[in-house]
C-alpha cells in the first residue's frame, strides 16, 4: 500500500498530458515508516532522447542529484512514476526487467492525451514479477 | 579506505547502511568485497552468469567507470563508489536496437520456432525487437494479431474505432458474443495478451486520418492494412511512402481477395497499381456486397505470414506481385507489378508530398452531395405511414426492389418482387395508375428505382424511407435484420 494526497496523484497527471505524446517520468519523495507515504514529487526530464515516446530513463546525474535532495530535506526516496501514453497503466515487461527492489512504481495511462488510471507495482522479492499495490488516496 | 554509496533501493540488503567502508583497491573487488559482507545484495547487483547487471551503473566520485578502466578502476584513500540504479522503463516491451533476451518461459513458448534454422534464437530476438501496426481490428485485423501475437512479435499497435457488432463475429474471430457492444481494442488487447503476455498491445482508439498517421506510423516497423474503404487505403500507402515503412496489403470482396508488399523503396505502391480509385458507389464495400467469412482469416494469415518474413528478413516477400485468390475455386494466381515511373507518390518526380484529404480524393463527399441532391427530389414515405396504410388496407402496390437471396430472408409477404437490375425490362409489370411504394434494404436502391420509374412516366411512385431495416427496427421488432 502507497499512500499519496489526490493533489500529487492529480500532478502526476498533469505531467502525463503535458508530455504526451512522450512518456514522461519523476520521482516520489516521502517517508517510509511501516507503509510508505509520497508527500511530494519532483518531474525528472525523460533522458531516452528520440525513443520517449515509448521509454523513459532518468539519468544517473539526475538520480544522484534527487538522492542528495531527499537527504537534505529529510525525505526517503520512495520510487518512481511515468506515463503510458496510448497505453494501459499496467507495467511492461520492460519495466519489469529493469525494476528495483523497494522502489515504489506508479504508472499513468494516457490516452489521446487525457490522463486516466494510475496504477502501482512493486517488485516481488525473487524479481520474478511486478506485484500490484493499493494506492491508499488521501484527501489533502 | 574507500568507501561504497548504496542507493535506497538496496539498502535494506545491507543493514540499512548507506555507506559501507571496504579495504579493496579496484571495483571489482570492492564490489565482491560488499557482496561478502552483504550476501543479500548479489542478486541485485549481478545477473545469473555472474556479470554486473546492466541497470547498474557504477561511479568513481564524479565519474562513471565505463569511461575511466571499468572494474578495473582503481579505488584510493577517500575515493566513493557510487552505485547508481538506471531508472528506466516504458510502455514498449523492448526498445529496438537493444539486445533482446529470451526467458526460459520464452525459450519454451517458442521452441518450435527456436529449432527451425530460418527462425532460430536470432530471429524470435528480432519479432520480440519488431514493432507491427494494424490498421483495423476487423476481418483481416482478427488473425493477423492473434498469429502475430502469438508469434511473439514484440510491439503490435492497433487502430480501430469501432465497438464488437453481433454481425462482426461471423468472421472477426478475435471476438465473442461477450465482446458485444464493448471497443474492440479494449477486447482485442486482452485476448492478445491471454495469448501472449510477453506481447505489448498498442491501442489507439481513433479512426486513422491524415492529422494522426505520421505520428502512430512513427513508433512501428512495418504497417499492415486492413481497412475496408479506399481513403483509408490511399492514407495508409501514402503514409508508408513518406515514412519509408512495408505496407502489407490485403484486400478481400465475397470470394476473392488480393494481397500484396507494397514497399516504395524496394518496389511499387498501392498508387502504382491503382492510380485513381474508382468512383464511388462503383466497388462495393463487404457490409453491401458481402463477404465468405472465412476469407479474411486466408488473406489476414497471409498478411501475418509477409509480415513475419518482412521481420526476419527470410524468403521471398511478395513485393512486386500482386496475389490474387479466388476461394470458390481455390486457385492462387500472381501478377507481376512494377514500378510507375509517373508515381505521383513513389515516382522520381513526385506531386503529392504530404498527406491529403483522402475522403475528397476518393469523391465521398462530392457524391454524398450528389445522392443528397437527387434525393431531395424523391417523395417518401415513413415506416410509420406505410404501418397506416397497410392496416388500413388502403390502394396502392408495393414494390421490393431487392435480389432473391435478400427476400429470402425476410419480405412483405404482398410486395411485388423485381429486382433493380431487372426493373427496365419488367415496367410493365407495374401500372401508372396505381399508388406505388417501392423498398429495399436500407433505401438507396429503392431510390434509384423511383427514379427510373418516374423517368418512365410513373407519376404516383415513392420511396420508403430507410427500407425494410428500418421497418424491422421500428414497426415489427420480430423481423429479421441482415
Amino acid at each position: 500500500m502507497i499512500a499519496i494526497t489526490r493533489g500529487l496523484l492529480e500532478e502526476i497527471r498533469a505531467h502525463g498530458r503535458d508530455a504526451y505524446p512522450e512518456e514522461c517520468c519523476g520521482a516520489l519523495l516521502g517517508r517510509k515508516e511501516g507503509r510508505a507515504q509520497v508527500t511530494r514529487i519532483e518531474r525528472i526530464e525523460n533522458a531516452r532522447g528520440s525513443e520517449r515516446v515509448r521509454r523513459y530513463e532518468v539519468s544517473p546525474r539526475d538520480y544522484l542529484r534527487l538522492e542528495r535532495l531527499a537527504r537534505e530535506i529529510g525525505l526517503d526516496l520512495l520510487g518512481f512514476y511515468h506515463s503510458h501514453p496510448d497505453h494501459p497503466a499496467a507495467p511492461s515487461a520492460y519495466d519489469r526487467e529493469h525494476a528495483f527492489p523497494f522502489f515504489h512504481y506508479l504508472v499513468c495511462a494516457v490516452s489521446a492525451g487525457q490522463p486516466g488510471e494510475i496504477t502501482a507495482w512493486m517488485l516481488s522479492e525473487d524479481r520474478g514479477e511486478f506485484e500490484r499495490e493499493p494506492i491508499g488516496e488521501e484527501q489533502t | 579506505m574507500p568507501h561504497i554509496l548504496l542507493p535506497t533501493p538496496l539498502r535494506p540488503y545491507a543493514d540499512g547502511a548507506a555507506s559501507v567502508d571496504v579495504a579493496a583497491t579496484t571495483v571489482a573487488a570492492a564490489l565482491t568485497e560488499l557482496v561478502a559482507r552483504h550476501p543479500q545484495l548479489r542478486k541485485h547487483l549481478y545477473d545469473d552468469a555472474g556479470r554486473v547487471r546492466s541497470f547498474v551503473n557504477l561511479y568513481k566520485n564524479d565519474e562513471d567507470v565505463r569511461y575511466l578502466e571499468k572494474e578495473g578502476t582503481p579505488l584510493a584513500d577517500g575515493d566513493s563508489l557510487s552505485i547508481v540504479p538506471s531508472i528506466a522503463g516504458g510502455a514498449l516491451a523492448a526498445p529496438p536496437g537493444e539486445a533482446a533476451t529470451l526467458s526460459n518461459e520464452e525459450i519454451r513458448r517458442y521452441s518450435r520456432h527456436l529449432i527451425m534454422p530460418e527462425v532460430g534464437v536470432e530471429g524470435q530476438k528480432k519479432l520480440k525487437t519488431a514493432r507491427v501496426l494494424a490498421i483495423g481490428a476487423g476481418g483481416l485485423g482478427s488473425p493477423l494479431s492473434v498469429y502475430l501475437a502469438a508469434a511473439g512479435v514484440g510491439t503490435i499497435g492497433l487502430v480501430d474505432p469501432d465497438v464488437v457488432d453481433d454481425s462482426n463475429l461471423q468472421r472477426q474471430i478475435i471476438y465473442g458474443v461477450s465482446d458485444i457492444g464493448r471497443p474492440k481494442l479494449q477486447a482485442a488487447a486482452e485476448r492478445l495478451r491471454d495469448i501472449n503476455p510477453n506481447v505489448d498491445v498498442v491501442s489507439y482508439e481513433t479512426r486513422l486520418s491524415s492529422e494522426n498517421a505520421l505520428e502512430i506510423f512513427h513508433g512501428y516497423d512495418i504497417v499492415v492494412d486492413g481497412t475496408d474503404n479506399f481513403p483509408t487505403r490511399y492514407l495508409v500507402n501514402d503514409a508508408c511512402v513518406l515514412t519509408g515503412k512495408p505496407n502489407v496489403y490485403a484486400s478481400i470482396f465475397r470470394f476473392e481477395g488480393q494481397a500484396s508488399v507494397f514497399w516504395a523503396e524496394k518496389g511499387p505502391c498501392y498508387r502504382c497499381l491503382y492510380t485513381e480509385p474508382p468512383p464511388p458507389g462503383l466497388v462495393p464495400s463487404c457490409a453491401e456486397g458481402g463477404v465468405l467469412g472465412i476469407l479474411p482469416g486466408l488473406l489476414g494469415v497471409i498478411q501475418a505470414t509477409e509480415t513475419v518474413k518482412l521481420i526476419l528478413g527470410n524468403g521471398a516477400p511478395l513485393i512486386g506481385r500482386l496475389l490474387l485468390v479466388d476461394a470458390l475455386s481455390m486457385r492462387f494466381r500472381e501478377l507481376k507489378l512494377r514500378k510507375n515511373p509517373d508515381c505521383v507518390i513513389c515516382g522520381p518526380n513526385p506531386t503529392v508530398t504530404k498527406l491529403i484529404d483522402y475522403e475528397a480524393f476518393c469523391g465521398i463527399p462530392q457524391e454524398e452531395a450528389r445522392v443528397a441532391a437527387s434525393a431531395s427530389g424523391i417523395p417518401e414515405v415513413t415506416v410509420r405511414e406505410l404501418k397506416g396504410m397497410r392496416d388500413a388496407r388502403e390502394d396502392f402496390v408495393l414494390v421490393d426492389v431487392r435480389e432473391p437471396h435478400e427476400v429470402a430472408i425476410c419480405s412483405f409477404p404482398e410486395s411485388v418482387k423485381i429486382p433493380l437490375a431487372t426493373l427496365p425490362q419488367n415496367l410493365n409489370r407495374l401500372s401508372t395508375a396505381d399508388e406505388i411504394v417501392v423498398h429495399c434494404k436500407m433505401g438507396g436502391r429503392s431510390a434509384k428505382a423511383v427514379q427510373l420509374l418516374r423517368g418512365a412516366g410513373f407519376r404516383k411512385v415513392r420511396n420508403l424511407a430507410g427500407g425494410i431495416d428500418r421497418w424491422a427496427q421500428e414497426i415489427e421488432p420480430g423481423m429479421p435484420r441482415y
